[in-house]
């Protein structure tokens, strides 16, 4: 029997879909090591996330609730992740591979002195140890990476966006068992949270982006762009070059120097196709390439293409976005 | 303030990779290589900060002979010393085997802040950085894109998923840099000339107590066994553009109808 522990993450009381996405991979492997799955969550005032997570298969769900809590510190968190693992005794743990999870997965991996399999995009039990695949060089190769089949935790951070969440057939017990973190210490701490510009969604964790190039030439064209993303309910990415020029913050960038995203749904606008802009998208399902010039890159990896003006095509399918929804 | 830099030692960013002989590493035969572009940032950083509170820079790596290349630069930048610790001749050391050897590395020296990238881009696993602060009980802020010193403690905005956190946190601390941190500069001739009569200390894995075989290669704690390129995509379907709005429809259909994904 091998049981799995996933740690969830929330943000202000609200379970993060990667987490989602993580219990419900969870479900998956148990179901084939036979073992139980259990999950973590520490916040302050969160104790009714118990229901939502036992609807996604968790037995039992360990809870750290506390107001030094309330905000994220690798340092809490990982602490309620080490509790629940030691009262839990499982053999895999699962953490989103989220902004968080990356940051606690490993601190909690040194603590146990074992390795993480990280941001996998493919995970099993083979003879019990995990192997996954995982894009390596800022996706330009493909490694499959196994744990140390003698260790006595095996760790994995899934990629967000790429597993899907679904809900159990019937709800597990979804037990809540308070967690009580003695000597508790927290130095970085997070003293508030500065949201971006309202209502936009975050390339990483988008399903469906659309990205401005050079060929957008100037951020007075972002519009356009914002335009189509509000009517495909995507999120607005930018390749090294816009970013380089000033155009946009680095927070929008794909690519090897940025993030590297697997949308269902990827439209490159005006962007050619650097090797390095490559490497950050070029394991979306669908990618859309609209450029005027039809030597370039992007073409290659593209499921559609348009050779035209984006100043053109673009609008036009804002255009018929909202026709189609009507 | 004193400062430690971990930095990496990693193929360029436009390097095309090819898949080695073993099927499980990449072919380094005509790989250039670069000082990896988020460890500049945290360079950069520390040599801001040593300009304007005093102190030292000192520039760490885990790596092979050709590293001291990318240690140099650093010292031309403005780093006072530099150490490496030799890779040479090693099977694959995973984050939490090079975390490990850092650590041994770093804890007999003084240092206020501790600087890394945030991830090496190359294995991109964005493990070593907690891992790291975790041997070295140290707080430590990952994504770091702009700071504010204060006494014995540093405020510092972490990019998250659509938002920044602001963390303060008390020193010694590691610091992550991301992208936006700063602006890295260039080496001065001046200072390519005093880079070049520096000594590297090279130190081995059994100089710092790490026993290297029992983080390596099939004993790491994650081993890569196969290496291979991303799968074929398929050739493209060119919608012809000759009228805008219908070539945006034909293009918005094929998404729903045909791939499903709106």
């Amino acid at each position: 029997m091998s049981n799995i522990l996933v740690f969830v993450e929330q943000r202000e009381g609200k379970v993060r879909k990667a987490a989602l996405e993580s219990l419900t991979l969870g479900r998956a492997l148990a179901a084939r090591t036979g073992g139980t799955v259990a999950a973590v969550v520490a916040g302050s005032g969160i104790s009714g996330l118990a229901g939502e997570l036992a609807a996604y298969g968790a037995a039992k769900v360990f809870v750290a609730d506390a107001p030094e809590l309330a905000l994220y510190s690798c340092e809490g968190y990982t602490a309620a992740l080490d509790a629940a693992a030691s009262a839990f005794s499982p053999s895999i743990v699962l953490v989103p591979g989220s902004m968080m999870g990356k940051d606690v997965a490993p601190r909690f991996a040194a603590r146990r002195g074992v390795g993480v399999l990280s941001d996998v995009m493919t995970l099993e039990v083979e003879n019990g140890r995990l192997v996954g695949t995982r894009p390596v060089y800022s996706g330009k190769a493909r490694a499959t990476v196994s744990a140390d089949p003698a260790a006595a935790l095996q760790i994995a951070t899934p990629r967000p966006n790429v597993f899907p969440a679904s809900k159990a057939d019937a709800p597990a017990a979804g037990e809540a068992v308070p967690l009580a973190l003695a000597g508790l210490k927290i130095r970085a701490k997070v003293t508030k949270i500065e949201a971006a510009e309202t209502g936009e969604i975050d390339v990483a964790e988008a399903d469906k982006i659309v990205s401005g190039g050079r060929g957008i030439k100037g951020p007075e064209n972002w519009p356009m762009l914002k335009a189509l993303c509000h009517e495909l309910g995507a999120a607005l990415g930018a390749s090294r070059a816009a970013v380089d020029a000033g155009w946009i913050s680095h927070s929008h960038q794909v690519g090897q120097t940025g993030k590297v995203v697997s949308p269902s749904l990827y439209i490159a606008c005006g962007i050619s196709g650097a090797i390095q802009h490559m490497a950050g998208m070029g394991s979306s399902k669908v990618i859309v390439a609209i450029n005027k010039d039809p030597e370039a890159p992007m073409f290659k990896v593209a499921t559609y293409g348009i050779v035209g003006d984006m100043f053109q095509i673009v609008p036009a399918m804002t255009e018929a976005a909202k026709k189609m929804k009507a | 303030m004193n400062h430690i830099v971990c930095l990496a030692y990693v193929p360029d960013t436009e390097t095309k990779i090819k898949i080695g002989a073993d099927g499980k590493s990449i072919d380094e035969s005509d790989v250039k290589w670069i000082v990896s572009p988020y460890d500049e940032y945290a360079l950069e950083e520390a040599i801001k900060t040593k300009e304007t509170k005093g102190g030292t820079v000192t520039v760490v790596t885990f790596g092979p002979a050709k590293a001291d290349v990318g240690l140099r630069e650093c010292l031309a930048r403005g780093a006072n010393e530099a150490v490496r610790i030799a890779a040479d001749g090693l099977a694959q050391v995973d984050s939490l085997g090079v975390a490990k050897l850092l650590a041994a590395a770093i804890k007999p020296m003084p240092f206020d802040v501790l600087w890394l990238g945030n991830k090496g881009v190359g294995t991109d696993a964005q493990t070593l950085v907690p891992m790291l602060a975790e041997f070295l009980d140290l707080p430590h802020v990952n994504l770091v894109t702009k700071l504010e010193w204060k006494d014995g403690a540093v405020t510092c905005w972490r990019e998250i998923e659509g938002a920044k956190e602001v963390v303060e946190t008390p020193l010694p601390a590691l610091i992550a840099a991301q992208k936006g941190l700063n602006e890295p500069r260039y080496a001065s001739l001046k200072g390519i000339m005093a880079a070049k009569k520096k000594t590297i200390a090279v130190k081995t894995p059994a100089d710092l107590g790490v026993d290297v075989a029992a983080v390596s290669g099939d004993k790491a704690a994650v081993r890569w066994t196969k290496l291979e390129l991303p799968p074929a995509r398929q050739a493209v379907k060119l919608i012809p553009a000759d009228d805008p709005a219908k070539a945006a429809e034909e293009l918005l259909r094929l998404l729903r109808d045909e791939a499903k994904v709106l």
